[in-house]
């Protein structure tokens, strides 16, 4: 395997995606990790200068909507995806910057 | 010698854009609606839903940016910053990040010192998030995701400002462009406008900049000067004290008059820019500018330049009327109906204001329609009602905008120009205060004010006082 993750690289992607590893979890997700990037780097085999970098499949522009109002009151089917409602509102836990 | 500091100042200015729906679905925009009344799958960030975006977003980005001299980026794209808050249910925020809708703008600032440019780095459009509420009792948060969605752009200047005053001009001439683009209503106290403010200080002289803290929770034009001074003088002691400025986001505590670090959350600063594969890209060309600078209204300058040329309105009167769009708007819609302008700039400018300024309305708050202004300056004009009267009909039109016509019939405020009417109430005043004739006759020429006032109050204030101190001369 060429790509080695580090210790800290494993940590540091767990904070960003507030996931809390194992020790054994995190030899796992090394591992993984190191040969997907190992199958990216197939990419570098080939020359990709002067190509644009690509963020869309299809050659598609300017999809637009009109604004006016289509949508009416859902909020009792939104609603219904929350984890928990109180007073109309989604409950999560107490977070505060 | 003391080391003389100089401050450097950015802005980050975001606008709510005066739109009906959001920016990526046809939820309603619309304030103070019941907690996610105005939700739907693609604004709680539900797996599947598709964003599209709202084609007038676009003309407002595009307007703000030709109005604030920018270039438009004719091939822009959508980009999502990646983290995690429960406000913004995707976990991701749909902004611009490599290719912004406008770029390399400025506008022209004036303060006591002289006129100067304030460069605009760039402008993009972006997604609000939602609003969380803390509850206490079940030591939760709870979210509300009317706002989520709602558009705004940020506008992201250079650090190109010096001072507070500097601050508050540039503030001042966004808002007004904005305002009269009519693309934000710009509310500093409502939160549609918002401005974080970039500070760092460095020795007069110095080429490189210090290091910069970020303002947030500024939310008037008065908190963002405080803040502007507080920032300054505690960048400054702590290098004078030996310490470093530490780049940090910090928030503003206006009542205290000074302000804390805020918790950073953990790496935060990772986003993890990229694409957002689920919008395409926009293409712009030639003909979709030119409809979007054709439509482009007339600014303040020219505005006021127009005024002076066709109105020959003193410059006091253009400076205030120009100064709010909603203003001008009604100055010239009156104007329009044939009232006279300078009468219009007078009710304008004393009755309105006044008014405004006990209820802490702004002008776009204003109810009444030009018509009904008009028809009350010729109700004064033709003296159908004295001053007194006409300014209270005026109060009563600013609250509920009523008819000034209807309303003087109605209520019977009709000045009384029958002349034997008003001739036999002055023979019963006279009657009736003798001392008051007495003391007039024998030469205190102020006796008559009070004659006068007696017969108002006898009509019930609905006589020409002109006219009342007329036939009082005459019969005394």
């Amino acid at each position: 395997m060429a790509n080695i993750i580090s210790d800290e690289t494993i940590e540091y992607v767990g904070i960003l995606a507030k996931l809390e590893l194992t020790d054994e979890e995190k030899e796992r997700a090394k591992k993984d990790m190191g040969s997907m990037l190992d199958y990216i780097d197939k990419l570098g085999e080939l020359d990709t200068r002067g190509v644009e970098p690509m963020s869309h499949v299809f050659p598609v522009n300017n999809v637009f909507r009109e604004d006016v109002v289509t949508n009416g009151d859902e909020r009792e089917a939104i609603l219904k995806n929350a984890p928990e409602e109180k007073n109309g509102m989604f409950a999560v836990p107490r977070t505060f910057e | 010698m003391e080391k003389q500091y100089e401050t450097v100042i950015g802005l980050e200015v975001h606008v709510e854009l005066a739109t009906k729906t959001k920016i990526f679905c046809g939820c309603s925009t619309a304030f103070g609606g019941e907690p996610n009344t105005h939700t739907c799958p693609v604004c709680t960030g539900m797996p599947g839903s598709l964003p599209v975006l709202n084609k007038r977003v676009l003309e407002y980005a595009v307007a703000v940016g030709l109005a604030t001299n920018c270039e438009i980026t004719k091939y822009c794209k959508f980009d999502r910053k990646n983290y995690f808050y429960p406000d913004n249910p995707q976990n991701y925020q749909i902004s611009q990040l490599y290719l912004p809708i406008c770029r390399n703008g400025n506008v022209e600032i004036e303060t006591e010192n002289g006129k100067k440019l304030v460069g605009i780095h760039e402008i993009h459009m972006e997604e609000d998030a939602g609003k969380l509420i803390h509850d206490e009792w079940d030591d939760c948060s709870l979210v509300d995701y009317n706002r989520s969605g709602v558009p705004l752009i940020e506008i992201v200047s250079e650090p190109d400002m010096r001072s507070a005053q500097e601050v508050i001009a540039y503030l001042e001439k966004l808002r007004m462009t904005i305002q009269y683009l009519g693309a934000s209503d710009c509310k500093l106290q409502e939160g549609s406008m918002r401005a974080d403010v970039n500070l760092s200080v460095r020795e007069a002289g110095a080429e490189a900049f210090g290091t910069r803290t970020e303002m947030k929770n500024l939310n008037s034009f008065k908190a963002i000067a405080r803040a502007i001074e507080g920032e300054r003088e505690r960048q400054i002691d702590l290098l004078e004290s030996g310490h470093k400025v530490i780049q940090e986001t910090r928030r503003w505590d206006d009542a205290k008059g000074e302000s804390y670090a805020m918790r950073s959350k953990e790496d935060a600063q990772d986003y993890r820019y990229f694409p957002d594969p689920d919008l395409v890209p926009v293409v712009l060309d030639n003909a979709f500018l030119d409809e979007i600078r054709r439509k482009q209204p007339e600014f303040r300058e020219d505005k006021m330049a127009r005024y002076k040329r066709e109105f020959d309105l003193p410059d006091y009167d253009i400076d205030i009327i120009t100064a709010a769009k909603r203003m001008a708007d009604l100055f010239e819609a009156t104007v329009a109906l044939g009232a006279q302008p300078k009468k219009v700039s007078n009710w304008l400018m004393v009755e309105t204001l006044r008014l405004l300024k006990e209820k802490e309305m702004d002008p776009e708050d204003i109810r009444f329609s030009p018509e009904h202004l008009a028809k009350l300056i010729s109700l004064a004009d033709s003296k159908a009602v004295n001053s007194t009267v006409a300014k209270e009909v005026f109060e009563e039109m600013f609250e509920n905008d009523i008819d000034p016509e209807k309303y003087v019939e109605e209520k019977g405020l009709k000045t009384v120009n029958d002349e034997s009417a008003l001739r036999r109430a002055v023979e019963k005043v006279i009657a009736d205060n003798p001392q008051s004739v007495t003391d007039y006759r024998g030469g205190k020429e102020k006796a008559i004010g009070f004659l006068v006032g007696q017969t108002m109050k006898a009509m019930k204030g609905k006589a020409d006082p002109g006219m009342v101190n007329q036939l009082l001369k005459e019969l005394l």
